[in-house]
């Protein structure tokens, strides 16, 4: 501070300190809100603190994990494991090709091509997408296996149904923010829709169809991984049938392929996602 | 594509157009197939069976059974109480993963390094921050599921399990997410800070938490949606809540709950969605 000048006035002009709450504060009124909420949560789950913050907790904890060794690498069971990864893979693969497909049927009619499109069918679309996406993977295998029995095949179904509401929409999004001028110049020439779509939308948005369902892959190899949990297959039927008979070691060697198979998926869907955008 | 129209002319021959995609199109269509083939016969895909006479019956039936809804005044009670014990798993988890991911994202930091300053990072807290990364790519690697299908282990089924599964794979995904938004920004005001003989904890609160603060937030708000619905899902293990309510109508065939509960899922499920966007709206 320089000293030509007093640091402070003669006579400090009287102030208030400012009010820690402001009934017309905004973001006052938000923060007592999320405090509620997060207090209201804590008190009324009945959450067993004493099952995790205490000593006993972190013994039994610590025995637990020390089950988990060693993992089970007997050939056998691991050619069993390796089998398991391959449905989960093949689930994962099979449905989000089966989502993209059906996704992208439902874009077409719940995007808007043109401005003469009256795209009458696209609220409707738009909700059948919503509820499709709203249901998990997992509830969604749940109500499956009623109908397609325990298996693969029902998380399969499971994934693309999912995924079909999520890709439709991020389809939908894509292809009505494209550039209008190739469809257009189609279209003053009489060509028809079916048409249109496959040599002016379809080429334009492909790249970034692509890149959406790729992404959607990664997340579905991930949700493949756990939906056996409910009987549909793969890997997590193999997770929670060994689990469920205690048997750790086996469950150590399971919940191992499944990182490794997350960790291969993440770096190669990133290389290839690299390579599409390059 | 054609890029240039065709002459009137020509037009008549529009019918005897040839596509000049035609050859690449179908050899990728019929690579596709032929990988789909194998895919299909490891998922056991026969969807055909779902037509079967007996798998028909049974579907129908049930999908016959959801109307109508059963809405008496008990069951609604309890979709209340279930739906709220959703929410509050969710954010109850989404708090303390918090509490994870606060410290261990500044742990991750390289903005926060005082010996990056000035070039390389000395080796000890480059190890660190590399445990720490890892640790936080592990912990949000593991499926929420399958630690709650640990945690009911330990500490026997109910909200506990459900909170504390949330909490450890959102503590990682948070975490990772944090480091990398306080590296993406604009780091100036950090290192100047720094450079000036600031410590770091002084650095990140004046000047890196109040640039990147919206950001921070609006990615909360988001994970806290995506824990309303993952708390769903964790019920189906036994950790409480619509799942678990769900999951029990769904093994007694009763269509009518099924039906009351989905739609009540949902509709939290869009609740969340919209009060979420409203506030990163309001947050940008």
């Amino acid at each position: 501070m320089s000293t030509a000048f007093p640091r402070e006035a003669a006579n400090l002009p009287y102030k208030l300190p400012p009010p820690l709450f402001d009934a017309r504060c905004r973001a006052c009124w938000f923060t007592v809100a999320l405090l509620v909420l997060v207090i209201a949560s804590f008190v009324t789950l009945e959450l067993d603190w004493a099952a995790f913050a205490s000593l006993e907790a972190g013994r039994s904890m610590y025995r637990f994990m020390a089950e988990f060794f060693p993992p089970d690498v007997s050939p056998k069971f691991v050619s069993k494991v390796v089998s398991a990864a391959w449905e989960t893979l093949a689930m994962s693969a099979l449905g989000t090709v089966m989502a993209a497909v059906l996704g992208l049927a439902l874009a077409v009619p719940a995007s808007r091509m043109s401005k003469q499109d009256s795209a009458w069918l696209r609220s409707p679309t738009r909700w059948l997408l919503n509820a499709l996406r709203a249901i998990p993977e997992l509830v969604w295998a749940a109500l499956l296996l009623i109908s397609a029995g325990l298996g693969p095949m029902a998380g399969t179904l499971a994934l693309a149904l999912h995924t079909s509401g999520v890709l439709g929409r991020l389809f939908a999004e894509a292809m009505e923010n494209i550039p209008t001028g190739p469809g257009d110049a189609l279209r003053t020439q009489g060509v028809g829709p079916l048409r249109v779509f496959a040599f002016a939308t379809l080429p334009q948005v492909l790249p970034q169809l692509m890149s959406y369902t790729l992404y959607r892959w990664e997340n579905n190899i991930r949700a493949a991984a756990v939906l056996g949990v409910v009987g549909a297959g793969g890997l997590g039927q193999m997770l929670s049938f060994n689990m469920g008979l205690f048997l750790m070691n086996k469950t150590a060697t399971i919940l191992g392929a499944m990182l490794l198979m997350v960790a291969c998926v993440d770096v190669l869907s990133f290389t290839l996602r690299r390579w599409l955008n390059r | 594509m054609s890029a240039n129209p065709l002459p009137q002319a020509q037009l008549a021959f529009a019918g005897k157009l040839r596509d000049p995609d035609f050859s690449s199109r179908v050899f990728w269509l019929s690579l596709a197939l032929l990988t789909l083939w194998p895919l299909g016969v490891a998922t056991e895909f026969r969807p055909w069976v779902l037509w079967e006479p007996d798998n028909r019956k049974v579907t129908l039936d049930f999908l016959a059974s959801f109307w109508p809804l059963v809405h008496d005044a008990e069951f609604m009670r309890m979709v209340a109480r279930e739906t709220w014990r959703t929410v509050a798993m969710a954010t109850a988890g989404v708090t303390l993963a918090l509490l994870l991911a606060v410290p261990m994202s500044l742990m991750a930091a390289r903005v926060l390094s005082l010996s990056a300053l000035s070039g390389r990072m000395n080796r000890w807290p480059a190890l660190v921050r590399w445990c720490v990364r890892a640790t936080l790519i592990v912990l949000r690697s593991i499926p929420e599921l399958v630690w709650a299908l640990v945690f009911v282990r330990v500490v026997g089924l109910g909200p506990t399990a459900g909170v504390l599964a949330i909490a450890l794979t959102y503590g990682g995904m948070l975490g990772k997410v944090y480091a990398e938004i306080f590296e993406s920004g604009e780091s100036h005001a950090t290192h100047t800070l720094m450079r000036n003989g600031s410590g770091r904890l002084q650095a990140f609160v004046y000047a890196l938490l109040p640039s990147h603060a919206a950001e921070l937030a609006s990615y909360t708000v988001y994970r806290w949606e995506c824990a309303i619905r993952s708390s769903v899902v964790l019920g189906f293990v036994g950790a409480g809540g619509l799942g678990q309510q769900l999951d029990n109508s769904m093994k007694m065939f009763n269509g009518g709950e099924v039906a009351t509960l989905l739609l009540v899922f949902m509709a939290l499920v869009a609740i969340a969605d919209s009060v979420s966007a409203w506030l990163r709206r309001a947050l940008s």
